[in-house]
């Protein structure tokens, strides 16, 4: 056909290696984001619902009945400002575990999209770090959206709370990546009910979101200490509350487990995906 | 590209095997494709027609023997390869959530195309598979015949040296892919290299300058349509049915009518140039078939020859 040197002149040769290039994770980004232009106006009603009815229920509803006997370990906050930032950081790991799930096993095996992608230059990394960045941005956008009630809840402390997105956000990839990786390798979504039940509710329900770990008896506590979530719940809650200058150790600990996690899931899921697209 | 570049097989395949684990999907095949030339692989199910064309469109490595693609090895050129390559899936691959416009726009991006240049392929592109009134529409409620149609506008998005079809008429009704073949002699009529699998004769025979028949992992025959045919089989085939039960009683009568003679459960079919003159003289011996029909050898005799089954079981 006619044009044939123009379109081998502008194609882009990704060099060997781990390495990809901004572009073509850009390409992936403005793939999903046109997908999303469907359901934006009900996805960004829940980003704004889910905080509104929690912080109601929970924060105004259970937290009036916990302030009128007030527990030391709450040191002076009220359970609203105990609970939003532990509720940011779960919310943010259910969306970031949901969007590695059900959406990923349809680009694999549903419409098989990312087939169609390994089609042109991009490479197998291209379509997890694509995908696994587009999913850092609706994090973000979810982040902010809670922030945002909480303000308006009057559960903020601190200026922090700014800061307090991104470590959400980090939370969030923390499950989105291992769970990315793993859903390379299923091809129905049967697992996926029972890693939601056994895995990302007990978390949830373990992780010092509700209470502190302190009020767990003692042989559940370890379990806390080695959930991915509690280290996300203390770091936003070190940021939201204004304590992280009582223990920045601490804080550094939170955002290497969390780093590490993100990083060890994008290298499995770099591999797992590779894997799956080349058996086709 | 040096200038020799036109003279040379735009894919060469020496040895060219693919294996999974104990299975041999692909057992050493040799095969050459011509710039402009419409090459395929015509074969039935299992033939290993799929794998190698996913070695081809490198996204799946190879085993063992030697292929280059554009004077590139898959090996280490896969991305730049793929940039010079239209593949068209053997299953749809479109984005369900997308419109059928957006669906050529984005593939065009991961090409590397600018917003422009892939809007104006897209309607070029729409235009020519016939779905310009479709563009705003979703993908889901299209007819296969429709979604084939748009899955070859997007291969053709980023102007490809070379398309590949896996099976591109496979579940689609006559009419359907009457209009998917129109559109590829058209892309064929253009000067662009087209490598398809069938287990259909008749798309080998409408769309393939050349061809090599695959059956269990290897090539086992090679050369345009018409010289398969007089290769391997008669001018003419006659084709007897005999009433339920009667041709199970039938032995030897056959002896010397014809060339060939090959029994099928349910027709025999006897191999001749004139088949007319095979008509008569079976008539001759009292032989009596239900119907009788007589037409011109195709490549599904070519293959019975060759494997001793039909292709499409």
């Amino acid at each position: 056909m006619a044009a044939l040197t123009d379109a081998r002149g502008r194609t882009t040769a990704p060099g060997p290696g781990l390495a990809s290039s901004w572009t073509t994770i850009a390409r992936v980004i403005e793939h999903r984001a046109l997908q999303y232009r469907r359901t934006f106006r009900a996805s960004l009603f829940s980003s704004f619902g889910i905080p509104v009815l929690f912080l109601t229920a929970m924060g105004l509803g259970l937290g009036g009945y916990v302030d009128q006997n007030p527990d030391p370990s709450l040191a002076g906050l009220t359970y609203l400002q105990f609970l939003a930032p532990g509720l940011l950081a779960a919310t943010v790991m259910q969306s970031g575990s949901f969007e590695a799930a059900f959406p990923i096993l349809g680009g694999l095996q549903w419409n098989k999209i990312f087939h169609a992608m390994f089609a042109t230059p991009i490479r197998a990394l291209d379509i997890v770090l694509g995908n696994l960045a587009w999913i850092a941005i609706r994090l973000t956008m979810i982040s902010i959206a809670f922030s945002i009630v909480v303000v308006a809840f009057g559960a903020s402390r601190s200026p922090l709370i700014v800061v307090a997105i991104p470590a959400a956000v980090l939370t969030g990839l923390a499950f989105t990546a291992p769970i990315m990786a793993f859903t390379a390798t299923q091809r129905t979504p049967d697992r996926f009910a029972a890693m939601f039940r056994f895995g990302i509710t007990p978390l949830f329900l373990f992780s010092g979101t509700f209470y502190p770990i302190e009020s767990l008896p003692g042989f559940l506590q370890p379990v806390a200490w080695i959930s991915p979530l509690w280290h996300g719940v203390d770091l936003c809650r070190q940021l939201m509350l204004g304590t992280v200058d009582r223990d920045p150790v601490l804080a550094i600990v939170h955002v290497v487990v969390l780093g590490a996690i993100t990083v060890a899931g994008v290298l499995a899921a770099a591999r797992t995906f590779e894997a799956r697209l080349v058996r086709g | 590209m040096s200038l020799d570049g036109a003279t040379r097989p735009l894919i060469h395949a020496r040895a060219l095997t693919k294996r999974f684990a104990a299975f041999t999907a692909v057992d050493a095949v040799d095969f050459d494709v011509a710039r402009g030339e419409a090459f395929g692989f015509l074969g039935p199910n299992g033939a290993g027609k799929t794998s190698t064309m996913r070695m081809i469109g490198c996204t799946s490595p190879i085993s063992g023997g030697e292929l280059r693609i554009l004077d590139m090895d898959p090996r280490h050129d896969g991305p730049q390869i793929r940039a010079r390559l239209g593949v068209v899936p053997q299953h749809d691959t479109l984005d369900n959530e997308l419109t059928v416009r957006e669906n050529l726009l984005i593939y065009g991006r991961y090409f590397g195309l600018t917003r422009e240049e892939c809007a104006r392929r897209a309607d070029d592109l729409l235009e020519f598979v016939q779905l310009a009134d479709r563009g705003k529409d979703l993908v889901e409620p299209l007819s296969g015949g429709m979604k084939r149609r748009l899955t070859i506008a997007r291969s053709l998005i980023n102007e490809p040296d070379v398309m590949l079809l896996d099976e591109p008429t496979t579940g689609l009704d006559p009419q359907a892919r009457h209009l998917v073949w129109d559109r590829l002699y058209r892309l064929k009529q253009r000067g662009v290299t087209l490598v398809l699998t069938t287990h259909y004769m008749d798309e080998a025979e409408q769309l393939c300058d050349r061809l090599v028949v695959m059956d269990k992992a290897k090539i086992v025959a090679e050369g345009s349509p018409q010289e398969l045919i007089q290769r391997y089989s008669t001018k003419e085939v006659a084709e007897f049915r005999f009433a339920p039960g009667i041709q199970e009683t039938l032995d030897g009568q056959f002896e010397g009518l014809a060339e060939r003679v090959e029994r099928l459960p349910d027709r025999v079919l006897l191999y001749a140039d004139d088949g007319e003159d095979v008509v008569l003289a079976a008539r001759d011996r009292g032989l009596h078939p239900e119907t009788v029909l007589v037409r011109r050898s195709t490549l599904e005799d070519v293959f019975l020859r060759l494997t001793g089954r039909s292709l499409v079981e």
